[in-house]
């Protein structure tokens, strides 16, 4: 039911819907871009990493 | 009272083309898939003919960026075009000219994806790659989708070498520079460009000219566009060989290479002969098709002669 008094609407179902799965899939996007830079900075580091002077 | 969190925007001036929100195939369908598919494959091919080695994560990490930067150009590109694609039926379902995805969301979504795969490609391989993926990208979105697009009929001539930079950067990435290997496919893109989009213009003429579109079949003419298919194609042929001479096609290659461009050639006299009705409509959707299919398979022989030991040196 629309609020009078604020010149937003409430969504419709489909449209919250669809606004869930948007949000799950930028979690997802974000998640991956952690892990690649994860990924990205092992392989850059290499093995050395372990073997560096103290 | 009802929570802001659960409401959508104010009575804002309406832009061009609103939305409430798309749905996660639409926002992907903004990065015209088919195109990071061929962009991911041109590259892979740029990178495999250098001289050169990465871990194979760096790679992987770096097609991935290329193939990223390549979809954000092209939700750049539908941002910019939405006007346009929304009066041609083999764009007025894309996601912007059919209410689904808003210009401002399009816009923002390519923004972010074209900073993001420039630096992480910059990160991951080097700063010379990530260069020419800032380049390809705004050769793209800008010169050819802002200016070219809708000011000269040489628009896919000149705005193809976007499409033929991929490989360049794959050798990039790889070697640190480019060499004669990248510029010779760079090459063969850019020369199989022109023939292969007039053969699609030919058939969508009138729906070029009625978005306004300054397509070669709606300035020089149909007659004058297929002679220019023609050229380009005599041109292509030769230069679809050139891998051979210098080395890095073998004969599996050679064969491909000829027998294609033998079939280009022949798909390109048949466009010039068959002018009207149906027979016009067949000959220009054979030589689209066709010259996909060649492409195609000269990149994949390259890729099998190089990745599989299929390599049969011919010079």
């Amino acid at each position: 039911m629309p609020d009078p008094e604020t010149p937003y609407r409430q969504l419709t179902p489909a449209e919250e819907a669809r606004r869930r799965k948007r949000s799950i899939a930028i979690a997802l996007a974000l998640g991956a871009w952690v892990l690649l830079f994860f990924v990205l900075t092992i392989v850059k580091l290499g093995p050395q990493i372990l073997s560096r002077p103290l | 009272m009802t929570s802001l969190t659960n409401t959508i925007g104010p009575d804002a001036p309406a832009p061009a083309f609103t939305a409430v929100g798309g749905d996660v195939p639409d926002y992907f369908a903004l990065l015209k898939p088919r195109v990071m598919v061929l962009v991911i494959f041109t590259a892979l091919v740029g990178m495999v003919v250098s001289q050169g080695h990465v871990p194979p994560a760096i790679g992987v990490i770096s097609l991935l960026a290329i193939a990223v930067g390549a979809g954000a150009s092209g939700c750049l590109n539908m941002w910019w075009d939405a006007d346009i694609d929304a009066v041609m039926t083999r764009t007025a379902q894309r996601p912007i000219p059919a209410g689904r995805i808003s210009s401002e969301e399009a816009l923002g979504f390519g923004l972010f994806l074209s900073v993001a795969s420039v630096l992480v490609l910059g990160l991951a391989a080097n700063w010379l790659a990530a260069g020419l993926l800032a380049f390809t990208i705004v050769f793209y979105a800008v010169i050819y989708s802002m200016w070219l697009k809708r000011a000269t009929a040489q628009n896919i001539v000149i705005g193809g070498a976007a499409g033929a930079l991929p490989p360049v950067i794959g050798q990039a990435v790889v070697s640190g520079s480019f060499g004669i290997e990248s510029l010779v496919l760079f090459a063969i893109i850019f020369i199989w460009t022109p023939p292969h989009f007039w053969a699609l213009a030919l058939i969508k003429a009138e729906e070029y000219a009625r978005a306004g579109i300054p397509m070669m079949p709606n300035v020089a003419g149909p007659a004058s566009t297929r002679r220019q298919i023609v050229w380009y194609t005599v041109i292509l042929a030769p230069l679809g060989l050139v891998p051979v001479a210098l080395g890095f096609g073998g004969l599996l290659y050679a064969v491909i290479g000829v027998v294609g461009g033998v079939g280009m050639l022949a798909f390109s006299v048949r466009v010039l002969k068959n002018r009207e009705g149906e027979a016009e409509k067949r000959a220009a959707m054979g030589m689209f098709g066709f010259s996909i299919l060649y492409l195609f398979a000269l990149f994949s022989a390259l890729l099998a002669e190089q990745s599989f030991g299929l390599f049969r040196p011919l010079v």
